[in-house]
Formats: structure tokens, C-alpha cells, sequence
């Protein structure tokens, strides 16, 4: 059923044979995506296997070597990263990077920063505060002195506040207590179901990314060693003996 | 006591020099992590810029004397932006140390190329505001220095509205904290980064003519020293943070007038170099700065 309504959906963000180095070393090596509209999608994989460096290419903060990125039938490959921003796509990083000698509020302010309408952005905000009251709590707290998944919380409510129609996350449960990784891994469905925002998820908890996820990509060395719907991959032996944990 | 205050008085006007430059420094660290050696030559071009716009407005008058800093402003701000534009961008993603060569290089093409223009003969700057003498009690305050401490003043409260009460300020703050993040926000660092050379280099060019006010003589290397000294005013107070370039500038001046009212007056330039390595010895982050360790 997954796999019937996943071929409907015209894809949202298309990467078509996407190369990125460093120097001589290729951390991407011709990778091609589908990311449907309004779905769910996870990047899994090991360290190093260029998960993250995917991401920074897409958001703008990495310049592809070869390859095309397409969001929304806009080729985003050159752009900048405030102009993909501005386009709707936002990216959560990895180790979250909060303003941290800045107050919750200023993060979020900050996170606002090409919204014009104060209303709309007080709006977003309250918003942000269902999903994480802790944040509400916290709104005058210096951001470096929150925990791990209270600053996870802070940079997934700030780049909503730029009101994205594509959210990409780079491993929202690192160094994060277990309980909160729950609680996150809740609102990102809650995210993606009630506001209808796209979602690339990249994890290394590969167990947590294929349940909440329609489909999944495996990286492995640069290149996407397996795809398929989430489902599938739950089952798939080969992933089961690498990431799975048997 | 007199004696005090009138060093105090002296300290505070070169203090305030110091500070318009320091600060340009610190904000071009901020946002870019490296120094720019070329500012003390935009704080030179400052006051050339100054020089001759000063033929063309009549002489010892107040609004004379603000269109004169006025266009040096603009001309800094001009030859700033440019220089932002044409050699440090292409190597934004090059070794910080390419960049540093770069500035170094800048900064004598500066010198030598006004050399070469205007000649290396020392040239009177002209008064262009009205000058006289006020005598408070024993104290001999010259109208210069109560013009470099006013313009300081109303140019540095107008850095601070900038950078923490406007959307490209909070833009600016946010880069130097993370640039990377505030990127993903939707900041433009390129527009960040040509506001923050625009901002520094009006102020240099505001601190050169003020400077030529004071010591009325220019020439192509006039900037090196104060440049030097800028550079130590704001490691001494924090390099990246803004009230510590201003406090650093201030002990600087206020340090090397009372030197050079003493015995030791030969030394006063020592003050400055030797200020900097206790503070370095002391607080490697510098009086009001922070020791961030770098994320690789």
C-alpha cells in the first residue's frame, strides 16, 4: 500500500546523481533521491557515510561537484543557503548549532528572520510552544545552558519559526536522553501530519527513522547501498545484521 | 589634580581615536574570523579624503567640519566595500591564511599607492572646524578634542543602535556567534559581511580625519601606528566583542598620555606593545572577551 501511494505523489525535493568531495575524497558519490510530498523519508547509515554532507549540499551550505537538486521544480544546486531558506526548505544541523550565547526567544526571533508579518510570526511561535512547552518555560534561558534535547527542541522550533514546507533533520536523537528522543520523534510525526511538511530525516537510530518513515535510503561510503519503503527495510536482512543490531 | 584631569581629558579624546578603528577590527573578526591589516591604510585614506574634500567647504566652520567627516566616511565605506568585495571574498573558502597574506598585501598597495598619487610629504590638514581654547578652571581643553570625544561618542551610541536594535545588526550578531546557523535562518552573509566592512570603514574614515584634526600632518604610513594600536586596543579588550574594543582603546589612550606626560615619555609606545603582552599572559581572551574552543 505504502509503495502505490508513494509512486502518486509527484516528489517534492529530486536529487539526480549527486557527487560532493572534499578535496580528492568523494563523501557523496552519485546519489540519486525522490522525496514525495508530504511524506516522511529517512537517510540512514553509518558514520562517514555522507548522510550529513547530503544534507549541507541540499541546504546550500556545500557545493555539489556534479549533480542537480530540484525542489519544488526549482533547481537549487547554486543557490545560496538564505535562498533556499527563503524558498521554504530549512535545515535542522547536525549537533544543532543554537545561538548559544543567545536567550530561547532570540534563537526563535532569529529563526524568524526573513518572515515579515508580526503576526503571523507570533502565531508560529505559539504554535511552537504546543508542540514544546518546555521552550515556553525556558524563553529567557541562555540557549547553551539548555540540555541536549531541550536544545534539540529549540533548533527544530526555530527553524519552524521560518515557516518551512520542508524540514530536513541531521540526527535530532544524538547525545540526547532517551525519553526526550521520544517525545521529539512524537512531534516530528505531529509536524509532518498536521502542518503537512515534508520531512528528510537523517538518523543513525535506524530502528526509530524506518517507524516513523514511508520510505528509507541507505547510505553506505557515499553511495545508497538500499532503498525502499520503510516497512520493507524493517524486514530486510541485510539491514537487520548492520543496523539493526541482528 | 588639574594635572590628572587634563591627562585624563587628553587620554579620552586619543582613547576615542583609537576606539572608531578598534572597532572596525573587531567587527571584521567577528563576522570573519581574521584581521583586517588593511584598515589602518582605509583609516589613512580617511583622512586624505578629508584633505581634499576640505578645499571644497569653507574652512573653521562646524557644517564645513561635518561635511569634510562625512565624506570621508563615505569614501572609506566606498574603498572598504571594495576591497571586501574584489580581494578578501573570492577567498572566503581559501586557508584563513591566504586571506591574512592578502590583507598584508592590501594594506602596502594602500600605502604606496597614495604615495604614488599624492606623493610622501607630510601635508597640514587644514582646520575644518572652528578652533579655540576653553579654560575651565586650570584645566586647557582644545575645541579639537572636544569635537573627536563628541563625534566618537555620537558614532559609537550610533554602533551600538545599529548593531542591537536593526534586523542586519541582530544578522551580524548572529554570524559572529554561528555563521553556519545563521545561515540556515535565512541570513545573506554576504550582505552581513559588506554591512560589517561598510560600518567599520566609515568609522576609520571618521577616526582618520579627527586624527588629522589632532596631529595636523598627513602622509601615505601615518595609519601604521595608530593601526597598531587599534589592533592591540581591541585584543586588549576581547577581540570579537565591541564594549571591549572601546575599553581597550580607552586604557590605551589613557595609559599612553600619562606615560607620555611623565619622566618616561620616550616609552609611551612601548605601553601599548607591552600592555598587550601582560593581557595576553593574563587573560589570553582579553578583558572582555571569551575563549570559544573552534568545532571542527
Amino acid at each position: 500500500m505504502v509503495k502505490t501511494h508513494l509512486r502518486l505523489l509527484p516528489s517534492v525535493l529530486t536529487l539526480s546523481h549527486l557527487s560532493v568531495a572534499y578535496g580528492p575524497i568523494h563523501a557523496v558519490n552519485d546519489i540519486s533521491l525522490e522525496i514525495p510530498r508530504g511524506a516522511i523519508v529517512t537517510l540512514i547509515g553509518g558514520n562517514g557515510a555522507g548522510k550529513t554532507t547530503t544534507l549541507q549540499s541540499i541546504s546550500g551550505l556545500v557545493r555539489p561537484a556534479a549533480g542537480v537538486i530540484r525542489f519544488d521544480g526549482t533547481d537549487i544546486t547554486r543557490l545560496a543557503p538564505h535562498q533556499i531558506v527563503a524558498l521554504g526548505l530549512c535545515h535542522v544541523p547536525e549537533g544543532r548549532l543554537v545561538f548559544a550565547n543567545l536567550s530561547v526567544a532570540e534563537n526563535l526571533a532569529l529563526g524568524a528572520y526573513l518572515q515579515r508579518d508580526p503576526a503571523l510570526v507570533e502565531q508560529t511561535r505559539d504554535h511552537i510552544f504546543t508542540l514544546f512547552p518546555r521552550l515556553k518555560e525556558r524563553l529567557k534561558q541562555t540557549a547553551g545552558t539548555l540540555s541536549g534535547g531541550e536544545q534539540q527542541m529549540l533548533a527544530i522550533g526555530r527553524a519552524l519559526m521560518g515557516r518551512p514546507r520542508f524540514l530536513m533533520l541531521d540526527e535530532p536523537s544524538l547525545g540526547i536522553a532517551p525519553r526526550l528522543v521520544t517525545t521529539i520523534f512524537e512531534r516530528i510525526v505531529e509536524i509532518n501530519r498536521d502542518q503537512g511538511i515534508t520531512i528528510l530525516l537523517v538518523e543513525q537510530n535506524a530502528h526509530l527513522a524506518l517507524e516513523i518513515s514511508s520510505h528509507a535510503y541507505v547510505l553506505e561510503t557515499g553511495r545508497i547501498s538500499i532503498s525502499g519503503p520503510s516497512a520493507d527495510l524493517r524486514a530486510d536482512p541485510r539491514l537487520k545484521a548492520a543496523y539493526l543490531g541482528g | 589634580m588639574t594635572e590628572f584631569l587634563q591627562q585624563l581629558i587628553n587620554g579620552l579624546s586619543l582613547g576615542a581615536i583609537y576606539a572608531l578603528l578598534a572597532l572596525g577590527y573587531t567587527m571584521v573578526y567577528g563576522v570573519l574570523r581574521f584581521i583586517n591589516f588593511a584598515h589602518a591604510d582605509v583609516f589613512m585614506v580617511g583622512s586624505f579624503a578629508g584633505y581634499y574634500a576640505a578645499r571644497h567647504v569653507p574652512a573653521g566652520t562646524i557644517w564645513g567640519g561635518l561635511a569634510v567627516l562625512f565624506i570621508a566616511m563615505a569614501a572609506c565605506t566606498v574603498l572598504g566595500v571594495a576591497i571586501e568585495r574584489f580581494t578578501y571574498r573570492p577567498l572566503r573558502n581559501a586557508p584563513r591564511l591566504n586571506i591574512l597574506i592578502t590583507a598584508i598585501g592590501m594594506s602596502l598597495l594602500l600605502e604606496y599607492g597614495v604615495q604614488l598619487l599624492f606623493g610622501s610629504t607630510p601635508r597640514n590638514f587644514p582646520a575644518v572646524f572652528p578652533t579655540s581654547q576653553l579654560h575651565l578652571g586650570g584645566l586647557t581643553v582644545s575645541s579639537n578634542q572636544v569635537i573627536v570625544i563628541a563625534v566618537s561618542a555620537v558614532l559609537l551610541v550610533g554602533l551600538q543602535l545599529v548593531v542591537f536594535r536593526t534586523r542586519l545588526g541582530a544578522a551580524m550578531r548572529a554570524v559572529s556567534l554561528n555563521p553556519r546557523a545563521a545561515q540556515l535562518v535565512g541570513i545573506n552573509l554576504n550582505t552581513v559581511v559588506t554591512f560589517t566592512f561598510a560600518l567599520g570603514s566609515a568609522l576609520a574614515g571618521a577616526g582618520g580625519v579627527l586624527y588629522a584634526m589632532n596631529y595636523p600632518s598627513i602622509d601615505p604610513f601615518m595609519g601604521v601606528m595608530p593601526g597598531l594600536k587599534a589592533f592591540v586596543a581591541a585584543i586588549l579588550g576581547g577581540i570579537g566583542s565591541l564594549p571591549g574594543a572601546a575599553l581597550g582603546a580607552l586604557i590605551l589612550g589613557f595609559a599612553e598620555t600619562f606615560v607620555g606626560g611623565s619622566a618616561y615619555s620616550t616609552y609611551k609606545d612601548a605601553i601599548a606593545f607591552g600592555l598587550l603582552i601582560v593581557i595576553m599572559l593574563l587573560r589570553p581572551a582579553g578583558l572582555l572577551g571569551r575563549l570559544t574552543v573552534e568545532k571542527v
